[in-house]
């Protein structure tokens, strides 16, 4: 499509607008997506309580998410007068935008894929990070203390969870050789026995698999590491004084940033577009097929977690993350090292 | 043109957002501009065509260190106006350390175009189809092996060194025991008792 807009309108501006409808066919679906992920999280959440969730709006309540979109729009925005006016509208901002930045080199086939860069996967911890701002900046501009108590505690716990999401990182990174995330999907191909795709499937980086989806839910801050928005502790948390349409960024934020965890541990570790058997029918099933299956799958496991298992006692967080997870992981890295010096280079 | 404007961009930012660092009233809204300042640099980063170095600026400076910061700031009770009644007092040192730094990045790149340093001996930058990351691991992992590794030592010692300092075992805390938490089980606290009407339990 780059080459067709190029011959159109010259080489610069139509590099500009290919780009341009490329970031909007990625970010408009994905909000497309999100609205029906919500809904399906609510759904799967009212099923496992034996509740019916909803179900007014819509068959089957389909519609919910965009009627609670409307409402949102249209309510007052309100903003305290102790705010800190500026950092109080921003920060929902920035939460909503680097939610969607990092899907810009996520790959959805074989050549779909918006920004093949060489440092994807450096790319997506860079903009992960970036991702604590919305919360701290929230928690400080709103001037009252159940916010800041929870931008508080969202700092610690981001912070700490990277350190060992860094090194299962590592470990895929020295399987594959590259830190371009199309190439590590390629990587993944007849991995396991020469038939089955995926890292995932391989014994020695499956606890890595499993350290990173749980690691993944506490870095978005989703049940049980859901701290930053404890009801019973801190009313709502970071966003207890938003309201109207900026606490509805916040909201859409959280769940792309939970479609990119689940997308993340797809690609990473179970073949992302590739389908789990190497096997040639199987590959005439469009790839972004199996990367949609894979991704609700894993939504599925996180909304599952989330009706399922109780909220962790902040102590408990910090310990698993850095007396379990980073130890575990550190060790891994000298394990699949090792096994890999062994294995390819006979030392 | 694209990379002109780019460029110009991130320049003016860094240099707009490390003033405003400095002119800030609100230490708060200083570390802001300083992460903003990170973010720019980055970004030159990029476009100098060190995509690796621009990663781990963002990764480091912006996701881990000036969190922290943030972090201490945002917990800090500071008097602005105790902070400003020093300048007069604190300005001459200021002045000699513009004065300082001013004159060694002079003799710098003076140094630097004088050419008495061979060109050839310069660092090129690495060919296309090589990425950063190979490029410079092969560099550090291979020739400057020994010196990185004694860096990475020397920041063991210092962690090390930190933590002894800041360390301190206080007596008569009590802490939680993971282990016997983890131990205890339904049985060892509930005891399920079928008390007739009327009668009292005996605990």
């Amino acid at each position: 499509m780059t080459e067709w807009f190029q011959s159109l309108i010259g080489h610069g501006l139509g590099w500009f607008v290919a780009t341009l409808i490329l970031i909007l066919m990625i970010s408009l679906p994905l909000m497309l997506a999100v609205a029906m992920v919500i809904y399906g999280d609510r759904k799967i959440w009212a099923a496992m309580a034996l509740r019916r969730g909803p179900n007014v709006v819509g068959p089957f309540g389909v519609l919910q998410s965009f009627a609670d979109g409307l409402k949102v729009f249209l309510q007052e925005v309100i903003i305290p007068s102790a705010a800190n006016k500026g950092l109080f509208l921003i920060a929902p901002i920035i939460t909503f935008t680097v939610a969607q930045l990092a899907w810009a080199v996520i790959p959805f086939g074989k050549h779909m894929v918006l920004a093949n860069i060489n440092v994807g996967l450096l790319y997506i911890l860079a903009i992960s990070s970036i991702g604590v701002y919305g919360i701290i900046i929230a928690g400080w501009a709103s001037n009252s203390k159940y916010p800041f108590y929870s931008a508080m505690r969202a700092a610690a716990q981001m912070v700490s969870y990277e350190v060992s999401i860094g090194f299962v990182l590592v470990t895929v990174v020295l399987w594959s050789g590259t830190f371009n995330l199309s190439g590590i999907v390629e990587a993944q191909r007849a991995h396991v026995f020469g038939i089955i795709n995926g890292f995932g499937f391989n014994p020695l980086l499956f606890p890595m698999a499993v350290v990173f989806l749980i690691s993944a839910m506490a870095e978005t801050g989703r049940a049980p590491f859901d701290l930053t928005e404890a009801e019973s502790e801190l009313v709502a948390g970071y966003q207890t004084e938003y309201s109207s349409m900026v606490f509805a960024l916040y909201w859409l934020g959280e769940y792309a940033n939970v479609l990119l965890m689940c997308a993340l541990n797809a690609v990473l570790f179970w073949g992302g577009w590739l389908p789990p058997i190497d096997w040639a029918p199987l590959y005439h099933i469009p790839g972004i097929v199996w990367l949609f299956i894979k991704v609700l799958a894993f939504f599925f496991v996180f909304s599952w977690v989330k009706a399922t298992v109780p909220r962790y006692r902040y102590d408990q967080l910090m310990r698993l993350g850095w007396k379990i997870f980073l130890p575990l992981s550190l060790f891994w890295v000298f394990l699949v090292s090792g096994y890999l010096m062994i294995t390819r280079y006979g030392v | 043109m694209i990379q002109l404007i780019a460029f110009y961009l991130f320049a003016v930012m860094v240099v707009g957002s490390a003033a405003l660092t400095i002119f800030a009233r609100n230490p708060v809204h200083s570390v802001l501009w300083l992460i903003l300042a990170f973010f720019n640099a980055a970004g030159l980063m990029l476009l100098a065509g060190a995509e690796f170095i621009a990663m781990l600026l963002i990764i480091v400076y912006v996701g881990a260190v000036a969190v922290l910061f943030l972090f201490v700031v945002m917990m800090l009770d500071i008097d602005f106006a105790e902070l400003r009644s020093g300048f007069a007092r604190y300005a001459p040192l200021g002045v000699l350390l513009i004065v300082v730094l001013a004159a060694e990045m002079i003799f710098a790149v003076g140094a630097w175009s004088a050419g008495s340093l061979a060109l050839s001996q310069r660092i090129a930058p690495t060919p296309d189809e090589i990425p950063n990351i190979q490029a410079l691991g092969t560099l550090i992992y291979t020739r400057y092996l020994f010196i990185f590794e004694a860096a990475g030592l020397v920041l063991l010692v210092a962690m090390i060194g930190a933590i002894v300092l800041t360390h301190r075992a206080r007596g008569g805390v009590r802490v939680q025991n993971v282990w016997q938490q983890n131990k205890r089980r339904p049985q060892d606290a509930v005891r399920n008792i079928n008390q007739p009407v009327g009668q009292g339990v005996e605990l």
